[in-house]
């Protein structure tokens, strides 16, 4: 690849660099005892994994350009690739900017809620998640996808459980989500299994041209009908989020920020990367499926999570099951199976993180100072920490919808998307969904805002460190540029998509 | 400075408004609030002042709708610029107040009041609409009494649903015409009626007016200043490039402009009082509208923008009054001049600027409306007019000084009103005499060029007659006592309409329902209370979509989807 800013020797090598220094830097943090020296390497890994994700995206950032990158020199489609366009790139700035961003948070929240002595096997595990996502956005390899889903996988569930210091809840959470993961990952393996017997080949790329040149096969449609089901688990496809609202109720609040805005994005994007490349969208198979299977769901999920974030008590729940719905919404644009639509839902995976990373990290703020994540206890946060509560309510306007923030933009986009593909009934839903959306974030903001504050409370304020507040003036304040001057995002989005049907057109 | 000004070109100065609102909600420091209050204005008076030529700008397209979120043109640019200078002299006045929420509600809804005046299609009028509802109630809600709690819902109510008026109206219009461009409307269609209520409710017509004297009077002293500037005059405006020359508005504002007078007289409240004088003003731009020739519209644009200042002027002297001695009941107050000089004598300005004394800003102005509705040849009107003139204004403009400044001295002994008060009233006092001096100022900032000179020998005279009757009135008055000055109480005028009328309604349905709840037992309503009961059982946190699952049951679910994509593919074509 061309180098962009970074000298020849290590652009050349991006791709694998940015899985491997995360995942080799795992190994000493786990070997060392200090908490600190661990946040360190974490930090380094995805410091340097977000540095190199912006010299990737530099570099595939001209129309129709893709890396791609041979591992250890054995060319595919027999050796693993690593293939990089436009759309995995736009995956991997997030996921390094957003893992940035968390991992600063990380410092002060970590501290606070997990044990001095599993603190540096707690950044380990983390690394490995964070290397195990940033491998399934960057391989072309059909299992080699199969193996960093199962690495990240792992790691998350030893992370969501290291919340049960403040609630024993989070070991069962874990070990529901790592029961429905294991399902998961099976059928998705089951699936690709199916697709090798057919075409003989592992590279995804390659697997498109021989499923293409295949022609009707009812083993390849079997296959994609479990790669389908496998990874709409992992995405928290409505019904299949069960796992999601406790892993994110009860995690660490650091675990949380991360996983909200990163973990369901990849599953996201291995879903489009199968619908539109190894599989073709035009196909009957793959348009059937996203109208009948794909748009209802996402619909249903839209309206009935909700209508559970509603009646939530716990604000982390509640997030969580809005996070079930906003995963509707990206479907949604999915399902439309065009390109507006699948841009509008690009744009909307890179606005939720930014809306959510807000709002689980003020979460996270709240809980570090009070230790509270019931609504009632959030009576008067307003008062005594202003700042916090301002950039909590950008992220909930944001989610809400409201103009000039990132929310409105993706809903903007989405109903526009809508409304070309003439699904007049899509738009009624997102508006029903808005509206719901508006009454929960309601409830939470006049608690917030509007009732007074308990007198112990006042007393006992602990301020917010710069850590904490850094990244979440980084993100709230996103909310609000990016809601003004959209182009950026907006033409991120659509190279993403444009990316994603290139590839499918070419293979 | 030109660069700025370059930058600001086609920027809609609402947006400063509404930016500096928010970020007055999120800022902690009263000192940084209050200088983003103060900046936020100027930023918007810059822009309007950048925007030269009339256009439309920052069009959003909305799949097939298209958003004009800023048509500035002659008719709209008057108003955005009252309301930017009525949203300056508000933050200056506001400078003591602490209330955060108040605050930054005051700038939205100001804000709000600008983007609504500002668009050019319905739909970007509803948002602004509603948001001026919104964040108007906060102000009401700020004075924090229980009283106040339910008449800002009360007066919420009403808002909101003149919003939804208007969104109704606005797509019944767009389905007949297939345009959402906010135009001249008219009343031949049956949307063009419901357009006409919607804008009449914010423009208090009379049946509808009671809003106003409900909630104005128990908003917080900043509160009621601010109110008294946006909603009715946003109204006017709709009213204006909606309905310009439709008949009815002349009778429905000569009767607006007349009806207050038995009010104003009984009314102990003195913030009440200048209520029902503002619908009363409101009525002469209403008959101005109705009027609908260029010097019609004029009139009413002109009335809206001094209108603005010295109706604020008047709330703002007794929102000083308020603040030092905390009461507005006229029985209560009396002889403060001796305490308030300062605030006194510029509530004099205020009140001769109101009922139009040569000089003054109201001359300018309400003979515009006189001589319009001569020229239009409605005699009866006219003499309405002339009445509520005299009645009305005067009265209320007499009746505020007298009772509060001079009157029996009921022993208050205060200091004069803080300065951010007096500077704010000041300013609002200079533009009363200034708009009334250098008239031609107003007149050339009107929607139409116009050769009008207001300082003719039979307007003076005509206007100083008008003035002498009502001071003559108001003498005989306060002569024979006839001014009630009691105590506590409420009087109830069309607004037992709903106070009486909806409140026996909602208790009916109350009953209704304890009755329908007992039917369900036995049967009748069981389905409806099964319903719910399964709504709650479903979502509640301890329903069963919420409960913890077994994964079991997601394994299933998995096995369920699997076979609905299989069954899908196996449908497709190959």
């Amino acid at each position: 690849m061309e180098p962009q800013f970074l000298p020849a020797a290590i652009a050349a090598h991006a791709p694998a660099l940015l899985v491997m220094i995360p995942l080799i830097l795992s190994a000493p943090a786990a070997m060392i005892t200090s908490g600190r020296a661990a946040w360190l390497l974490a930090a380094i890994g995805v410091g340097s994994a977000l540095v190199l994700a912006v010299e990737i995206f530099l570099a595939t950032r001209a129309e129709g350009a893709v890396l791609s990158y041979a591992m250890g020199g054995w060319e595919p489609p027999l050796g693993i690739e690593f293939r990089i366009d436009a759309l995995n790139a736009a995956l991997l700035l997030l996921l390094g900017s957003t893992g940035f961003l968390a991992i600063v948070f990380a410092g002060p929240s970590v501290a606070d809620e997990i044990s001095r002595q599993k603190r540096s096997l707690f950044y380990s595990a983390f690394l490995i998640c964070f290397a195990g996502l940033s491998g399934v956005a960057s391989t072309g390899d059909a299992f080699n996808l199969f193996v960093f889903l199962e690495i990240s996988s792992i790691a998350t569930y030893a992370i969501i459980a290291m919340g049960w210091s403040r609630d024993r809840q989070a070991l069962t959470a874990s070990f529901n989500y790592l029961v429905m993961g294991t399902i998961g990952a099976t059928f998705f393996v089951i699936g690709v299994g199916f697709i090798y017997m057919s075409t003989g080949t592992l590279n995804m790329a390659d697997m498109g041209r021989a499923i293409a040149d295949l022609g009707a096969n009812r083993a390849v449609e079997v296959g994609f009908a479990f790669i389908l089901v496998g990874i709409g688990l992992k995405a928290a496809l409505f019904p299949l989020h069960q796992w999601l609202p406790n892993a994110y109720a009860y995690a660490p609040n650091f675990v949380t920020t991360f996983l909200a805005t990163t973990a369901t994005k990849i599953a996201f994007y291995v879903i489009i990367r199968f619908s539109y490349d190894v599989f073709s969208i035009n196909s009957g198979l793959v348009t059937n499926a996203m109208l009948w299977v794909i748009t209802p769901l996402a619909i249903a999920g839209m309206l009935v999570a909700s209508t559970q974030a509603l009646f939530q008590n716990n604000v982390r729940r509640l997030f969580a099951y809005s996070s079930v719905a906003q995963v509707g919404y990206m479907l949604l644009g999915l399902g439309m199976a065009t390109s507006l639509g699948l841009s509008a839902g690009m744009l909307h995976l890179i606005n939720h993180a930014m809306m959510k990373g807000a709002l689980f990290m003020a979460l996270g703020a709240f809980a570090l100072s009070y230790g509270i994540r019931r609504i009632a206890d959030f009576k008067g946060l307003g008062q005594v920490m202003p700042l916090t509560s301002a950039a909590f309510t950008i992220g909930a306007l944001s989610l809400v919808g409201v103009p000039f923030t990132v929310g409105f933009i993706s809903k903007f986009y989405l109903i526009q998307a809508a409304l070309d593909a003439g699904w007049w009934w899509a738009v009624a839903a997102i508006l029903v969904s808005s509206v719901i959306a508006v009454f929960y974030v309601y409830r939470i903001l006049v608690a917030i805002w509007v009732s007074p504050p308990d007198e112990v409370r006042k007393a006992s304020a602990k301020r917010v460190p710069l850590a904490i507040a850094i990244p979440l003036a980084i993100l709230a304040g996103a909310n609000l540029v990016f809601g003004v001057w959209a182009e950026p995002i907006v033409a991120m989005a659509r190279a993403a998509a444009d990316a994603a049907i290139l590839a499918g057109v070419a293979s | 400075m030109t660069e700025l000004f370059g930058a600001l070109h086609g920027v809609n100065p609402a947006l400063f408004l509404i930016a500096g609102g928010a970020l007055t909600l999120a800022l902690p420091w009263h000192h940084a609030r209050k200088a983003v209050m103060l900046a936020a204005p100027l930023l918007g008076l810059a822009a309007w002042f950048a925007t030269r030529e009339p256009g439309v700008y920052a069009i959003i397209e909305l799949g097939p709708l298209t958003l004009e979120t800023f048509r500035y043109d002659a008719l709209s640019r008057v108003w955005g610029l009252v309301f930017l200078l009525a949203a300056f002299l508000k933050a200056i006045y506001a400078l003591h107040n602490h209330s955060r929420i108040s605050d930054g509600a005051a700038m939205i809804y100001a804000g709000a009041a600008v983007g609504a005046v500002f668009a050019g299609d319905f739909l970007t009028l509803f948002v602004f609409w509603e948001l001026t509802a919104l964040f108007s109630a906060p102000l009401i809600f700020a004075a924090g009494t229980p009283e106040s709690q339910r008449a800002g819902l009360r007066y919420l109510a009403i808002q909101v649903f003149s919003g939804v008026l208007l969104l109704g109206g606005a797509a019944l219009w767009a389905s007949q015409t297939g345009s959402w461009t906010f135009g001249d409307i008219g009343l031949d269609s049956p949307a063009g009626f419901i357009l006409l209520i919607a804008f009449g409710i914010k423009a208090a017509f009379p049946l509808m007016h009671m809003w106003m004297q409900d909630a104005y009077p128990k908003a917080s002293v900043v509160g009621a200043v601010v109110l008294s500037a946006f909603t009715t005059k946003l109204a006017i405006y709709a009213l204006a490039r909606g309905f310009a020359g439709t008949d009815i508005l002349i009778t429905i504002g000569a009767i607006m402009a007349a009806f207050p007078v038995l009010f104003i007289i009984v009314e102990n409240d003195l913030r009440r009082t200048l209520a029902y004088a503002l619908n009363n003003q409101l009525g002469f731009m209403v008959v101005g509208v109705g009027v609908g020739t260029p010097l019609g519209l004029n009139a009413a644009a002109a009335n809206a923008f001094v209108g603005v200042f010295y109706m604020a002027l008047m709330f703002m002297a007794i929102g000083a009054v308020m603040h030092r001695t905390g009461t507005a009941r006229a029985s209560e107050l009396g002889g403060l001049f001796r305490s308030m000089p300062v605030t006194g004598v510029l509530t004099i300005i205020g009140a001769l600027a109101m009922v139009g004394a040569p000089l003054f800003s109201g001359f300018v102005t309400k003979t515009l409306v006189l001589s319009a509705v001569s020229y239009h040849g409605d005699m009866l009107v006219y003499a309405l007019l002339v009445f509520a003139a005299a009645g009305v204004m005067e009265l209320s403009a007499l009746k505020v000084p007298f009772f509060a400044f001079f009157g029996q001295d009921r022993g208050h002994r205060v200091k004069e009103a803080p300065l951010n008060m007096l500077v704010a009233m000041g300013l609002a006092a200079f533009l009363c005499v200034y708009l009334g001096t250098h008239w031609q100022a107003l007149y050339g900032l009107l929607p139409f060029a116009m050769d009008y000179a207001p300082y003719t020998a039979d307007n003076v005279i005509g206007q100083v007659q008008i003035l002498l009757a009502g001071t003559f009135a108001f003498a005989v008055m306060v002569w024979l006592n006839l001014f009630p000055l009691r105590g506590e109480r409420t009087i109830l005028d069309a607004d037992w309409l709903y106070r009486r009328a909806g409140d026996g309604i909602v208790r009916w349905t109350g009953a209704m329902g304890v009755l329908l709840a007992g039917a369900s037992e036995r049967g009748l309503g069981l389905v409806i209370g099964r319903w719910t009961r399964s709504l709650f059982n479903l979502f509640s946190p301890a329903g069963s979509l919420s409960r913890i699952f077994p994964s079991g049951l997601m394994a299933i679910w998995a096995g369920v989807l699997l076979a609905a994509v299989i069954i899908v593919a196996y449908f497709s074509p190959l």
